[in-house]
């Protein structure tokens, strides 16, 4: 038997609305009690995703697996599923006892059992004494606990849950996702969790989904997705990163050197699975936060130095962004503040390391070339 | 002074006065008569008497008419209501070939002219070869009243977001269960309204009811007709007040109690 079971699996999963083609081949494991986050600009197909995993649409193509079995055909109410839903859906008409308790009448258990494992949920999201009030008379973060409670209380396979938090304000936003967490933690609950907010994504998940136009860009933990994108679309979509356009030059055991088209020379790390031959067109990608800025003078023998001037300066308490030309290309940097920031009209040395310079996959650019946003450079050169 | 007087705004006013004190005054003049103990309904009035009501009652055709007309009433209300919310519930939530010609059927019969409704209806049955009968009478006002009901549920549906109902599903309930349970109370104010629409509409009734009711049936509008056209009894003028309470009064009275339970519960 595998080590670890998979909650849900999605084999080659397709919808089509019509003509429009929301999600495309999506392949998928979501491991028993792991958290998964699809994120994704506005329409790329998350919440369609969701809705077919919950049973609230149909299966263009392929198939859907919940604990191993087959659910194309099943209908939602026989899935047990655990739902969330953006703006709570609380019944308005029913106490917020009847709200929890509301699945646990087509559950076979007695009136017993149904009462305490509603306080149980409730004490869960710490909302004990409530019982006997109206969801009108909660308020937004309330009442999202409230549906949560609802959610879990049934025991569900899996927990869906659609930019829960995206209807609350900032402050609570944050506090809510520290909470959310400690729950799913603590149930040890799967749960497939979307969102177009790419903090949360970050701050809580086992495993990230990057969508886009119904594809999926990549797939990976945090760390993995920030900080090696697999694609120009993940390295622009999750914070801010400079691509070039050059070529290998070099190529000496782990580094590489590569010549950008606007003149500059790199060092990269190689990339373990792909070949790297001299000569060889490559598109790079650095984070902003990883383009570190130092007096006009200074030096470094590990990394690349190259000498800019800041352009413009976006200040943001503890960090600033900096838009530094660099030989013609114009790169974003976002460096924490030490005493005072860098000046416009500065001069200043940027300081690039090879082990953050990314090298994309050319395989998987080509279906989003167009979506590249902050694309420093690339015009510059050409 | 004067001139603000004839300004147009205050002509305007008197004018809707007017029109107000036009239409309601026969109608409160109708509900003073029906109290006058005289013999001739006209003014002056010579006591305050209950005896039109009490003749009312000893009047067996008046009687029978009422009893007609409240099952009538009743059974159009409740028909209709079941009929026109299963309607209400497909065009809104599902998506299915034919959707909005079903839905321009169901509401066809508010446009088309009663008379000619009416004409139909009776002419198809001959064509089928049935006779006229209370079944009949009972299709017709379910017919006429439905697309009063669809209109008042239909919007209250649309207003209502769908997560309700998926909640429901994902919780366990099949798709009966959760619009028993969720749907259902929450649009509530909306049947009860529609229902209390079909009510009204058919007890008051008369075009359709005049073509359609079988021979010897009367319903009271029907039966006010047959009897003025005899003489003007004072007995009419009760059967009016009758008529006004339980055609206008105990609607408004029930939308006002719907709406206090709509407010109540947060729909
Ligand atoms: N019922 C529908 N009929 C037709 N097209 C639809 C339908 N639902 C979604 N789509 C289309 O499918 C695509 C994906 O939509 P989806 O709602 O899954 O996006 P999303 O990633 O959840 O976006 P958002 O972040 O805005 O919620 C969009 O292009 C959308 O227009
Ligand atoms: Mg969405």
């Amino acid at each position: 038997m595998a080590e670890r079971a998979n909650s849900v699996e999605l084999h080659n999963v397709v919808k089509r609305f019509g003509d429009i083609a929301a999600v495309r081949q999506m392949t998928l494991d979501v491991p028993d009690g792991s958290f998964v986050t699809f994120v994704g600009p506005s329409g790329c197909g998350k919440t369609t995703t969701l809705r077919m995993i919950a049973g609230l649409e149909s299966i263009t193509d392929g198939d859907i697996l919940i604990k191993g079995r087959r659910i194309n055909e099943v209908p939602i109410h026989k899935r047990n599923l655990g739902i969330v839903f953006q703006n709570y859906a609380l019944f308005p008409h029913k106490t917020i006892y009847d709200n929890v308790a509301f699945g646990m009448m087509y559950r076979d258990v007695d009136r017993e059992t149904t009462r305490r494992k509603v306080r149980q949920a409730l004490q869960l999201v710490q909302l004990p004494h409530v019982e006997d009030r109206y969801p009108k008379q909660l308020s937004g973060g309330q009442q999202q606990r409230i549906a949560l409670a609802r959610a879990i209380v049934i025991e569900p396979d899996v927990l869906l849950l659609d930019e829960p938090l995206s209807a609350l304000d900032a402050n609570l936003r944050e506090g809510m996702r520290v909470e959310l967490k400690r729950i799913q933690r603590e149930l040890g609950i799967a749960t497939i969790f979307v969102t177009h907010d790419q903090s949360e994504a970050l701050a809580m998940s086992d495993k990230v989904v990057v969508m886009s136009e119904g594809w999926v860009e990549q797939v990976g933990t945090p760390e993995q997705v920030y900080n090696e994108p697999a694609s120009e679309f993940v390295a622009t979509f999750l914070g801010i990163s400079n691509l070039l356009d050059g070529r290998i030059s070099e190529a000496d055991g782990q580094t590489l050197k590569i010549a950008a088209d606007n003149g500059m020379d790199l060092l990269a790390h190689r990339q373990p699975d792909r070949p790297h031959g001299i000569g060889q067109n490559v598109r790079l990608a650095i984070r902003a936060e990883k383009i570190f800025l130092a007096d006009a003078h200074a030096v470094d023998n590990d990394s690349i130095l190259m000498d800019g001037t800041v352009r413009a300066v976006d200040y943001q308490g503890q960090a600033a962004r900096y838009f530094v030309e660099c030989g013609g290309t114009t790169f974003q940097a976002v460096n924490p503040i030490d005493r005072s920031p860098f000046q416009e009209g500065q001069s200043v040395r940027l300081r690039i390391r090879a082990q953050d310079v990314v090298l994309l996959d050319p395989a998987r650019s080509g279906a989003t070339a167009s979506r590249a946003q902050t694309a420093a450079g690339t015009e510059a050169a050409a | 002074m004067v001139r603000a007087l004839f300004s147009g705004w205050s002509l305007i006013r008197v004018g809707t006065i007017l029109v107000y004190v036009f239409m309601f005054a026969p109608v409160l003049v109708v509900m003073l008569l029906s109290f006058n103990s005289s013999q001739f309904g006209s003014f002056p009035m010579e006591g305050v008497s209950f005896r039109w009501f009490v003749a009312l009652y000893n009047n067996d055709a008046i009687v029978r008419a009422f009893q007609t007309s409240i099952a009538l009433g009743l059974l159009t209300a409740i028909i209709a209501t079941t009929l026109g919310v299963t309607a209400s519930m497909a065009i809104v939530r599902y998506e299915f070939p034919g959707k909005n010609l079903l839905n321009t059927v169901l509401i066809a019969p508010i446009l088309v002219p009663e008379v000619v409704l009416a004409v139909g209806l009776l002419l198809f049955l001959q064509f089928m070869g049935m006779p006229r009968n209370f079944f009949l009478l009972l299709m017709g006002h379910v017919i006429f009243t439905m697309p009063f009901v669809v209109l008042v549920v239909q919007a209250r549906l649309v207003g209502l977001r769908r997560e309700y109902e998926e909640a429901a599903l994902s919780l366990g309930a099949n798709p009966l269960e959760a619009f028993r349970r969720v749907t259902l109370p929450l649009i509530m104010p909306a049947v009860l309204a529609g229902m209390l629409f079909a009510f009204t509409i058919s007890f008051d009734d008369i075009t359709g009811t005049l073509f359609w009711k079988p021979p010897g049936v009367e319903t009271v509008p029907t039966q006010i007709f047959a009897m003025l056209r005899h003489s003007i009894s004072p007995e009419v003028n009760a059967l009016g007040t009758v008529m006004i309470v339980l055609t206008v009064v105990l609607p408004l009275s029930g939308l006002a109690l719907a709406r206090r339970l709509a407010v109540r519960r947060g729909g």
